[in-house]
């Protein structure tokens, strides 16, 4: 007897418009993914990579899959300039988006598109097939999915603007489930920033079931930032697979402080020599938000690096999970990874769980991690203090100031801002 | 402007001041020598309101507030500034972003208007120019990655924007050298006038050739054993302070 979550999905799935469900040749295994899913189940508290993260409430619940149109104010998206794609509870908005005005080589399209065209090639990325018992939610979105975000940018080029996908929840009556697959391909040398966001538009209690697979070719360059401010009723599901290829360099910085329950898996296979990954990350949990991010890095060819700084904030009755898993595979020397998880407990009844894994198979290799949990510093707290500043104030700057070394290293001026404001104004009620 | 009575002082249930006693007024400049481990640091910090301190007797007035009453916020926007022995790097906080807060937040107290970015800005330059002090240290996050010297001189100017009525300088000569700790003195002497006060916590006399203090107070054992005017740092530096121990054993058996 399945969850009540999985059935409501299987009933669900029947209503899809078979049109875009069975287009490209991909209806066999749509359904072969569901069936695993079905099968296998939602991960339960022995599957080892959710030990800290609990399903049981969710999976009692009902999402309808189908697509569920929402009214917008399009003021949520004044801060987001274009180019930008933006989904509405899965639905690709053509009067929120504005996909001109990208430079030649360039292609920005909805998934939607190229299902219709039922062009398999273009879309072959959907036909990938998840393995593991505890992929559910790949699976799912493997089953599901008929929209997203097909970006591409040819070798060469150089897009100067920062490409926004939106993700909006918007209520709609009920709780949807909405499951969006993300394809950004980097050609040779090409570069690009490119921003997410999963954003609410107004009060829901969604689930958001977002994968996106990046690839970057030799010596691309991504600057990929994601911003995660859901509404606190929401569930949120992210996966990112990122492949790079020789002298790739992938920097991304992952913002969360919203959703009552999101879980991000980044997983970045370096398969090329002196390829590059800098990612960062703040999770801000308050209230009684559930954060959950798990990496693995996998350092197949020689001579790559990773570098990883997290940020994790517990206040109230939040809780951050955070798994720091680096794979150095045989072979793969002059392999430097570095990774940096540090934490501050702001409550007595906030839960902080951090993992650092290393996992090294080659000899020649330059490996650090470190993880603490702690409170701010008494002295540091003091000296603002003695200067003048109210304790609140204080704390507030030395909380904004422990995370925003990971936004630091945003590339892009204007995204650095954004970022730095949306930091800004969720602190202080954070750290109050 | 500052009267200290029978301060005794405890941490972690170790007594470390033992009833002492100090009076400055304005305009005067008091030096705190002694050796280590005598109370001098802790002096400062009690003043300034730091926490793990117990205050087991005693009482503080500062111009007509209870200053032990007070927050360490309040007491600097009551005008206390004390410049750390150590000043603390906090990497992530601008320092001009940082110190316009502070000021503003001592403006607010006190019922001022708050200064704008212009303004706030006109007052640094001015304070930066008389100290000699490049602009670049500003830009920076507070004390991060400074040198011992930068951090010093941080302080200096901070105290220079924040103008203080008492002004507690906890050995800010220790670890300069003599650059950079004249331009310590020469930040002090500049602020000097009839309506602030500085306590000058030193080890060494070396700082009070260039600070010349009105009296010099001697630091031992948690109380003041011994007070005079500037020649008694001299004697301390000719002597050393097992002289002082010397002389107060007769005083002791004599009473």
């Amino acid at each position: 007897m399945s969850a009540p979550l999985l059935q409501e999905l299987e009933r669900g799935f029947d209503a899809l418009p078979a049109s875009r469900r069975d287009a490209a040749g991909l209806a066999a295994a749509r359904r072969a993914q569901l069936a695993a899913a079905l099968s296998d189940g939602l991960p339960g508290a022995r599957a080892e990579r959710w030990r800290h993260t609990s399903l049981r409430a969710l999976e009692r619940r009902a999402f309808s899959p189908l697509p569920a149109a929402a009214e917008v104010d399009p003021s949520v998206l004044a801060a987001i300039p274009a180019p930008r794609i933006v989904f509405v509870n899965g639905v690709f908005s053509p009067p929120l988006s504005q996909l001109d005005g990208l430079p030649d080589g360039v292609s920005l399209l909805p998934l939607s598109q190229a299902l219709q065209q039922s062009d398999a090639r273009e879309v072959e990325f959907l036909a990938r097939r998840f393995e593991a018992a505890d992929e559910t939610f790949a699976r799912l979105n493997a089953a599901f999915a008929l929209e997203g975000l097909l970006l591409r940018v040819a070798a060469g080029v150089h897009c100067a603007k920062p490409v926004a996908l939106v993700m909006l929840g918007a209520a709609a009556g009920g709780d949807h489930a909405v499951h969006l697959r993300h394809c950004i391909e980097l050609g040779d040398g090409a570069q690009l920033t490119f921003c997410e966001y999963q954003l609410a538009a107004s009060p829901q209690a969604h689930l958001l079931n977002s994968f996106a697979h990046l690839h970057l070719r030799r010596g691309a360059r991504l600057d990929h930032v994601r911003v995660q401010g859901e509404d606190a009723g929401a569930t949120v599901l992210t996966r990112s697979d990122a492949v790079l290829g020789s002298e790739a360099d992938y920097r991304r910085t992952d913002l969360e402080f919203g959703a009552a329950l999101s879980r991000h898996e980044l997983n970045v296979a370096l398969l090329g020599q002196h390829a590059r990954v800098t990612a960062g990350g703040v999770l801000l949990a308050d209230g009684r938000r559930h954060l959950d991010t798990r990496l693995n890095v996998d350092h197949v060819a020689r001579d790559t690096a990773c570098e990883l700084t997290w940020r994790g904030l517990g206040a109230e009755r939040g809780r951050v999970v955070f798994h720091g898993g680096i794979h150095i595979r045989a072979g793969a020397d002059g392999t430097a990874a570095q990774l940096s998880n540090k934490n501050l407990l702001l409550s007595a009844n906030a839960e902080i769980d951090t993992q650092p894994v290393l996992e090294i198979h080659a000899d020649e290799v330059q490996a650090a991690h470190g993880a603490t949990v702690g409170q701010l510093d008494e002295t540091a707290l003091f000296y603002l203090r003695s200067r003048g500043l109210p304790e609140s104030v204080a704390r507030t700057l030395l909380t904004l100031a422990f995370c925003r070394v990971v936004l630091d290293g945003i590339h892009d001026a204007g995204v650095r801002e954004r970022a730095d404001a949306l930091l800004d104004a969720r602190l202080p009620q954070v750290a109050a | 402007m500052l009267k200290i009575e029978n301060l005794h002082v405890r941490i972690a249930g170790k007594e470390i001041l033992k009833g002492l006693n100090l009076t400055v007024k304005p305009g005067e400049v008091h030096a705190i020598m002694g050796p280590n481990g005598a109370g001098k640091s802790t002096l400062g910090n009690v003043l300034a309101g730091r926490e793990g301190y117990e205050i087991t007797a005693g009482t503080v007035d500062f111009g007509d507030k209870d200053l032990l009453q007070l927050e360490p916020e309040e007491r600097a926007a009551e005008g206390l500034f004390l410049a750390f022995q150590y000043p603390v790097e906090i990497p992530g906080v601008n320092n001009t972003y940082f110190l316009k807060a502070a000021l503003n937040a001592q403006r607010k107290y006190r019922g001022e208007s708050e200064l704008d970015s212009m303004q706030f800005l006109k007052l640094v330059r001015e304070k930066l120019r008389v100290l000699h002090i490049s602009d670049e240290l500003l830009h920076r996050a507070v004390n991060a990655g400074f040198s011992g010297g930068e951090k010093k001189r941080n302080e200096i100017f901070q105290m220079a924007l924040l103008e203080p009525r008492l002004a507690i300088l906890d050995e800010t000569d220790s670890g300069l050298d003599i650059d950079a700790l004249k331009m310590v003195a020469e930040g002090v002497n500049h602020m000097r006038s009839a309506d602030r006060a500085f306590i000058v916590i030193t080890h060494y006399q070396r700082l009070l050739d260039y600070i010349v203090p009105d009296q010099v107070h001697v630091l031992a054992e948690g109380r003041i054993v011994e007070s005079g005017d500037k020649n008694l740092a001299h004697k301390l530096e000719e002597h050393g302070y097992a002289w002082i121990e010397q002389r107060r054993t007769p005083e002791r058996t004599s009473v």
